[in-house]
This record gives structure tokens, C-alpha cells and sequence, in this order.
């Protein structure tokens, strides 16, 4: 047997696998984004025009950004005692990164309502303890996507942090100490620097997942602080607009593409270095 | 030397962000004993009415024998894809190998939400030639899934056999075996534990697959996932708490199972 045609054997199945199940169907999709109702750009036109859609997209953008912060902060703090830490104090954040990031998604928005509801553990605590007469507003509100999101996200950003931080020269620290730097003095100035492109991956990593995110803010916003993901199922299937919900789910996989083929240079650049 | 220890105050804020993880986790377990009908923490009286639910309501069992088959075919359809894939990317090195691998792993990179809207095209289209596989029924799902996780598998195979000694084929093949030899006799054995990681993997990414699920069924293929997601949109039903604390003891006892094996395999690996 020649080459090429071992080639296709091994390598086809897939690949003609996804363009019929994938890559056709998307070029389905983005037929609809300029047939329907009718020919033309309308469509986008509407998505990027349309103050309703703005104001999802702003949302999304503002929601993804506050999210980023967040799940890379704490997951900094964490892996920092994942890896630099105790035996102990290793096995057992390892044990809370893995147990959340093996549960479901769907468990887990349903841990944070049963927490933050009206009648959830938090407002029934903060009352009985007579600090509260009214129940606090945690959940089908921005706050409560915010909150679910960073939950889910922290262990996606552990992992690019993980290995960021174990790949950080030891003997560049014992210099810094050798030269007189407090502890303070080398995790500020020589380890976050070190770990700099472990934290610009983590962030993107968690923005692209956040951006096109549909489970948790449709859970946990309750149909209030609708982002791009809902808005595109609510086009679809309940106030059927198939055109402008093919158009937003387009520009989404652009947007989602810049930022890619962002980071693909960044890490090649940082390779080349 | 561990010249960067981390102090009290480091640890303190990892301990709040483990505290954060684990804590919606602990709350579905007092909710899942309320004796109501509605979501609340029981005060007096704990009851198991919920859990009683799971067992007398078929729609659960149902559920999650439906989940399971599906699971385990596109489990299976992806792995056994991304096997054949990566080994010829392994094997034969092609140029633009990159390109390729990038076109594998496009649903994996791709808004969850695009991908959904993309395979509730391709079923809906189905849908008009056929029956079977088709919007809403389970082979429907099982290949939409299929698509989903078949990047995952690909990953974890090609991680694998990147640790593969390229030279015990090399040998292989000067020694005249044929390509079906090589792959069967040589490579398969070294990358055993990468394909059985990605066929557990890729079953569980299925099992709680809930984004693509969504859009390509409605009443006919109802998911564990599916019925979950009704139960928590609409009014929100405690059994969902019952089958979460089900859930996460099924995790939970995984997790710790697979720590305590790789624990002392360490160990005895530092001893020998």
C-alpha cells in the first residue's frame, strides 16, 4: 500500500467525519444568517445595530471580564499551594480542584441556588442570626452569574497556572534570596513576573470558555441578565428568529477565532524567545 | 529547598478559595432532606421523600439509561476515531499536521453554543431524510455527542503517544513488520492506558453533556441531563438536590479511590 493512501485511511475517518457533522452545518448556519427572512446583511445589521442585542453583548463583555479577574485571582491563590505547598496542604487543595471540576455543571448551579436563593442557606443564616429582616437578592440577578461562573471556571484557569509555576527555575529564587530579597520581595518581583504567561493563558482560556457560556447564566440569571449564549437559544426556539440567531452565533465564533489566533502568537513568540 | 514556602496569609486565602469550591457541593446535601415540595433547608423534620422520588418516578431511570447508551456509543465512535486519527498523525508525519490536528479539535475550541446551533442544523437537515438519526431521538444525540467529545479523545491519545519511544517502532519496521503489525503489536500495547482514559473521559463529558443536548432534543430523547435542566428552569424540585448528593458521591468516591491508587504507586515507585 502506498503512502497517501495509508495516510487517508488512518487520518480521513475523523476528519471527513467532522466536516460532515461540523463543518458543513456551520456553513448551513451562516446560510441563515444572510437568507433568512429574507437576502441580505439585514441580519447583521440588527445584531450589531439593535440596542436590545448591544446591550446583551455589553453585558456578556462586562460579565466575562469581572469573571476573568476573579476565577484567575483565585485560581492563582490556590495553585500557588497546590504547587509550592505542604504535603498536606497539596492533597488537600487537589482535592478541591478535582471533586468541583468532575461534578456536573448543572449540579453545580444547582448548589448555588440552593445557597443564595431567597429561601437558600445564606439569607436563611444571615436572618436567623437577626442580621437581615429582608432576604437579599443573590441570584437571578448579575451577581449570582458572576458567582457561578468564577465556580466553574477557577479549575480551567488551575491547570495553565499549574504548569506555569512548576516550570519556574528554583535557583532563580534561591539567587533573589542570596542577594538579600524578603519573601515578599521574590514572589512580587521574580515569581508572578515568571509566571506572567501562565496568568495571560489562564485569563484567555477562561474569557473564550465565559464568552460563549449558556448553562450557568440561564440557571443562576433566571432569564434576567441574558448573555450572547441565551440570547442566541431564545432566537432559536422562542421567539424564532433563525436568521439573527445564526447571524450573533457568526460574529460569536469570529470574536472567539481573533482571540485564538491571538493567543497561538503570543505562545509561538513566547517559544521563539 | 523550597525557597517560596507559602505563609499563613497565602494559605488562608487558598483555604476561602477551597471553601468557595466545595461549598455548593455541601449545600445540596441538607436541601436534598427538605420534606417540601419546594426548594428549602430542613429545620425539624428530615425526610426522604426525594430520594423516594428517584426510585418511584421511571423518568429517572430512564434518564439515565438513556445517558448511558449514549455515553457509551459516542464514547466508542470518537475514541475509535481519534485512535485511527492520531496514530496517522503520529505515524506518518504529514505536513500540515498542525492544520489537521487544529481542524479535529475545532468543536472542542468553538463556542459551545455555536456548536450546538451547528448540530441542531445538521440533525434538523437529517431529520428530513430519516428517522433514525435524526432531531430528538437517541442516535441523534449519540453522534452530535460524538462530535462534541471526539477532540478530547484526541488530545489524551496524542499525549500519549508523544511518550511513545519512536525507535521501538523504528525497529518494528526494519524488522519488516507491516503497518497493521506496527499499530497492533507495538504502538497499542504502549498507549493501552491513554485510550482507556479517553474512553472514560469522553463517556463522562457525554453523560453530563447538557449545552448541544439542549438544543437537539425536545421530548423523546430526554437525558439525565435533559430531565435535570426541566427541573431546574421551571418550578425547582428538590429531587434535583436527591440526584446531585447521588451524583457527587459517585464523584467523590472516584476521586478519592483514584488519589489513594496514584498515592501509592508513588510511594512504592520511591521505595523500589
Amino acid at each position: 500500500m502506498s503512502q497517501p493512501s495509508r495516510f487517508l485511511l488512518l487520518i480521513g475517518p475523523l476528519l471527513l467525519f467532522l466536516a460532515a457533522t461540523y463543518l458543513v452545518p456551520f456553513l448551513g448556519v451562516m446560510r441563515w444568517s444572510v437568507t433568512l427572512p429574507e437576502p441580505g446583511l439585514g441580519q447583521y445589521r440588527t445584531a450589531l445595530g439593535d440596542p436590545l442585542v448591544l446591550t446583551v453583548f455589553w453585558r456578556t463583555l462586562r460579565i466575562c471580564a469581572v469573571v476573568t479577574v476573579s476565577a484567575v485571582a483565585a485560581a492563582y491563590v490556590i495553585t500557588l499551594l497546590w504547587v509550592r505547598g505542604s504535603a498536606v496542604q497539596r492533597l488537600v487543595v487537589e482535592l478541591c480542584i478535582l471533586i468541583p471540576f468532575w461534578i456536573s455543571v448543572l449540579t453545580r448551579a444547582f448548589g448555588w441556588l440552593a445557597l443564595l436563593s431567597n429561601k437558600g442557606l445564606i439569607n436563611g443564616w444571615l436572618q436567623s442570626l437577626g442580621l437581615l429582616s429582608e432576604p437579599l437578592t443573590l441570584v437571578r440577578n448579575e451577581f449570582g452569574v458572576i458567582v457561578g461562573m468564577t465556580h466553574f471556571l477557577i479549575p480551567f484557569a488551575v491547570f495553565p497556572l499549574a504548569s506555569a509555576m512548576r516550570s519556574v527555575d528554583e535557583r532563580v529564587l534561591m539567587a533573589a534570596r542570596g542577594m538579600g530579597a524578603g519573601r515578599a520581595r521574590i514572589f512580587w518581583q521574580v515569581f508572578v513576573p515568571m509566571t506572567k504567561p501562565g496568568i495571560l493563558g489562564a485569563g484567555l482560556v477562561v474569557f473564550v470558555f465565559a464568552l460563549g457560556f449558556f448553562v450557568t447564566p440561564a440557571i443562576l440569571g433566571g432569564g434576567r441578565s441574558v448573555m450572547v449564549a441565551e440570547l442566541i437559544y431564545l432566537r432559536i426556539f422562542q421567539s424564532p428568529d433563525w436568521g439573527l440567531g445564526a447571524a450573533i452565533s457568526v460574529i460569536l465564533m469570529l470574536a472567539v477565532g481573533v482571540l485564538l489566533a491571538a493567543m497561538m502568537r503570543q505562545v509561538r513568540q513566547g517559544a521563539s524567545k | 529547598m523550597n525557597v517560596l514556602r507559602p505563609g499563613p496569609l497565602a494559605a488562608t486565602l487558598a483555604l476561602l478559595v477551597a471553601v468557595f469550591l466545595m461549598m455548593p457541593l455541601v449545600a445540596v446535601i441538607p436541601v436534598s432532606f427538605t420534606p417540601t415540595r419546594y426548594l428549602s433547608v430542613p429545620d425539624a423534620e428530615w425526610s426522604l421523600r426525594h430520594y423516594r422520588a428517584l426510585v418511584e418516578n421511571p423518568a429517572w431511570a430512564e434518564g439515565a439509561w438513556l445517558s448511558i447508551r449514549i455515553g457509551v456509543v459516542a464514547a466508542l465512535v470518537a475514541t475509535g476515531l481519534a485512535l485511527m486519527f492520531s496514530l496517522g498523525i503520529w505515524m506518518l508525519q504529514p505536513r500540515f499536521a498542525g492544520l489537521l490536528m487544529g481542524l479535529a479539535l475545532l468543536p472542542m475550541v468553538a463556542p459551545p453554543v455555536v456548536s450546538a446551533l451547528t448540530l441542531y442544523f445538521f440533525l434538523i437537515t437529517l431529520s428530513k431524510v430519516n428517522s433514525v438519526v435524526a432531531y430528538d431521538t437517541w442516535a441523534g444525540v449519540a453522534l452530535a455527542h460524538a462530535v462534541m467529545i471526539a477532540p478530547f479523545a484526541v488530545v489524551l491519545i496524542s499525549v500519549a503517544l508523544a511518550q511513545v519511544d519512536r525507535r521501538i517502532d523504528l525497529a518494528a519496521r526494519s524488522m519488516g513488520a507491516g503497518l497493521w503489525t506496527r499499530i497492533g503489536r507495538v504502538i497499542l500495547p504502549n498507549i493501552r492506558f491513554g485510550i482507556l482514559t479517553a474512553l472514560f473521559l469522553t463517556f463522562v463529558l457525554s453523560w453530563e453533556e447538557i449545552g448541544v443536548t439542549l438544543f437537539i432534543t425536545s421530548v423523546d430523547a430526554v437525558t439525565l441531563p435533559r430531565l435535570m435542566w426541566m427541573g431546574l428552569r421551571d418550578n425547582i424540585d428538590p429531587a434535583i438536590a436527591a440526584i446531585s448528593v447521588v451524583l457527587i458521591v459517585v464523584v467523590v468516591t472516584v476521586v478519592l479511590a483514584r488519589t489513594a491508587v496514584a498515592r501509592s504507586r508513588a510511594r512504592r515507585q520511591a521505595r523500589a
